[in-house]
């Protein structure tokens, strides 16, 4: 039982710092560099793809008995693409400022390679509850990650923090610009890496890819073929 | 006429070039950069999945979803086309062209997955392009993707024979490199209007 308690609290952890899914596995570049130029924005896209994540973990998790292999990624992505569809018109119901801001890139979710992964690597091979406890912790990971990028990248870039003018700093356009998106997660990352006494990673997350198993530069690089 | 479409590609290619100014695409580019051949093939599938995807994506917005006022459907009905489109180019190749099949192949499953291309779609139904205006600017995109990752794999290369601190090194440096690349994709904003 306690070991049970262990790994449930586990499952709901790992995501936030250890494996954090945008500064230590890198999954889910694209919204981490394009929505962060405001910490309101990283909070609202954070919050959006925990919604889809928990939601798809939950789902795929119950249905994995019925999905037959050779369809499992088109499956998955009908019913990621469902959840994105939802949260698109609760947001433009309850928050049309935070819709405008986002726009394109609240639609592409669907292809958020952390969704995606998560629903490979962990919901198709656990149980629901484990699935839904891993998408809140990995979706708080993403949420805490998008924040810090977009609270540097607004105080140094715009001199506000969460709409909040900061006295006496002059601030410097290129950090909101998309040179300065590169820039910050480049230093995050290897801040991060710092701190943890780790060596930075030399890859992106293709290890938790769905599509790790056909991609071949992935697998020449395993050595699984030549 | 022509001189729109015309900036239309050019802006499409060069000032909103979709990994450096809307980072759409960013997994390809940061993974299959490293070297020269696998950036031009990923580039010219990306290119051609773009293209096709938009060829079909527009006729059936407007012809089949719009009629019936289900535009809300687009992103569930859009990622299933680009999903059955890679499947069913995947299939031609490997058939009719097996030596195109072997320098493009390799990457079309990564394609379906790709936010550019699910991005251009939805992009060219947002900016109430026309047909013809939807099908240059997915061509430019898919050509601005490909010459961003071109020339990040001269860049990369240099990057990697270059002594930098034990903290940065691989993907911290590559990204810090990508942004010098975007600052010099900036000095194109605005060029053609």
């Amino acid at each position: 039982m306690s070991d049970n308690k262990k790994s449930a609290m586990y499952d709901l952890t790992k995501g936030i710092i250890k494996e954090n899914p945008t500064l230590v596995t890198l999954l889910g570049m694209c919204p981490t560099l394009a929505v962060t130029t405001q910490a309101s924005n990283g909070i609202g896209m954070g919050l959006a793809t925990t919604f889809v994540l928990v939601c798809s973990n939950v789902v795929l998790s119950a249905l994995k008995k019925f999905i037959p292999s050779a369809v499992r990624l088109p499956s998955f992505i009908v019913i990621i693409a469902s959840f994105v569809t939802l949260i698109e018109f609760l947001m433009k119901g309850y928050l049309p400022d935070l819709y405008d801001s986002l726009g394109l890139y609240l639609s592409l979710i669907t292809v958020n390679c952390i969704i995606l992964g998560r629903a490979e690597a962990f919901a198709s091979k656990n149980t629901v509850f484990r699935s839904a406890l891993d998408g809140i912790g990995m979706g708080l990971g993403f949420t805490l990650a998008l924040f810090l990028m977009g609270s540097v990248r607004e105080i140094m870039g715009a001199g506000t923090w969460m709409n909040i003018a900061i006295p006496a700093f002059s601030p410097m356009t290129i950090f909101i610009m998309p040179a300065g998106g590169f820039f910050v997660l480049g230093v995050i990352i290897a801040l991060v890496n710092k701190l943890a006494n780790k060596k930075p990673p030399q890859e992106l997350g293709c290890h938790s890819c769905p599509n790790a198993a056909q991609c071949e530069s992935y697998r020449k690089e395993k050595g699984e073929c030549k | 006429m022509s001189s729109t479409l015309l900036v239309i590609l050019l802006n499409a290619i060069l000032c909103d070039n979709y990994v450096l100014s809307k980072f759409m695409g960013i997994c390809p580019f940061l993974g299959v950069s490293k070297k020269l051949d696998s950036a031009a093939g990923m580039g010219a599938a990306v290119t051609f999945v773009m293209v096709c995807a938009t060829l079909c994506t527009y006729p059936i917005y407007y012809g089949i979803l719009v009629p019936m006022e289900l535009t809300y459907m687009k992103t569930i009905a859009f990622i299933l086309i680009i999903a059955l489109f890679v499947q069913l180019i995947e299939m031609i190749l490997k058939k009719k062209i097996p030596s195109l099949y072997n320098s493009l192949g390799v990457y079309l499953p990564l394609i379906t997955t790709n936010c550019a291309v699910l991005g251009a779609t939805i992009l060219n139904i947002d900016s109430e392009f026309t047909f013809i205006e939807s099908v240059v600017n997915a061509l430019g995109g898919g050509l601005g993707f490909t010459l961003s990752l071109i020339i990040f794999s001269g860049v990369r290369s240099r990057v990697n024979s270059a002594d930098i601190p034990e903290t940065f090194k691989g993907i911290p440096a590559t990204l810090i490199a990508a942004s010098i690349v975007s600052v010099s994709f900036m000095g194109f904003s605005g060029m053609f209007s």
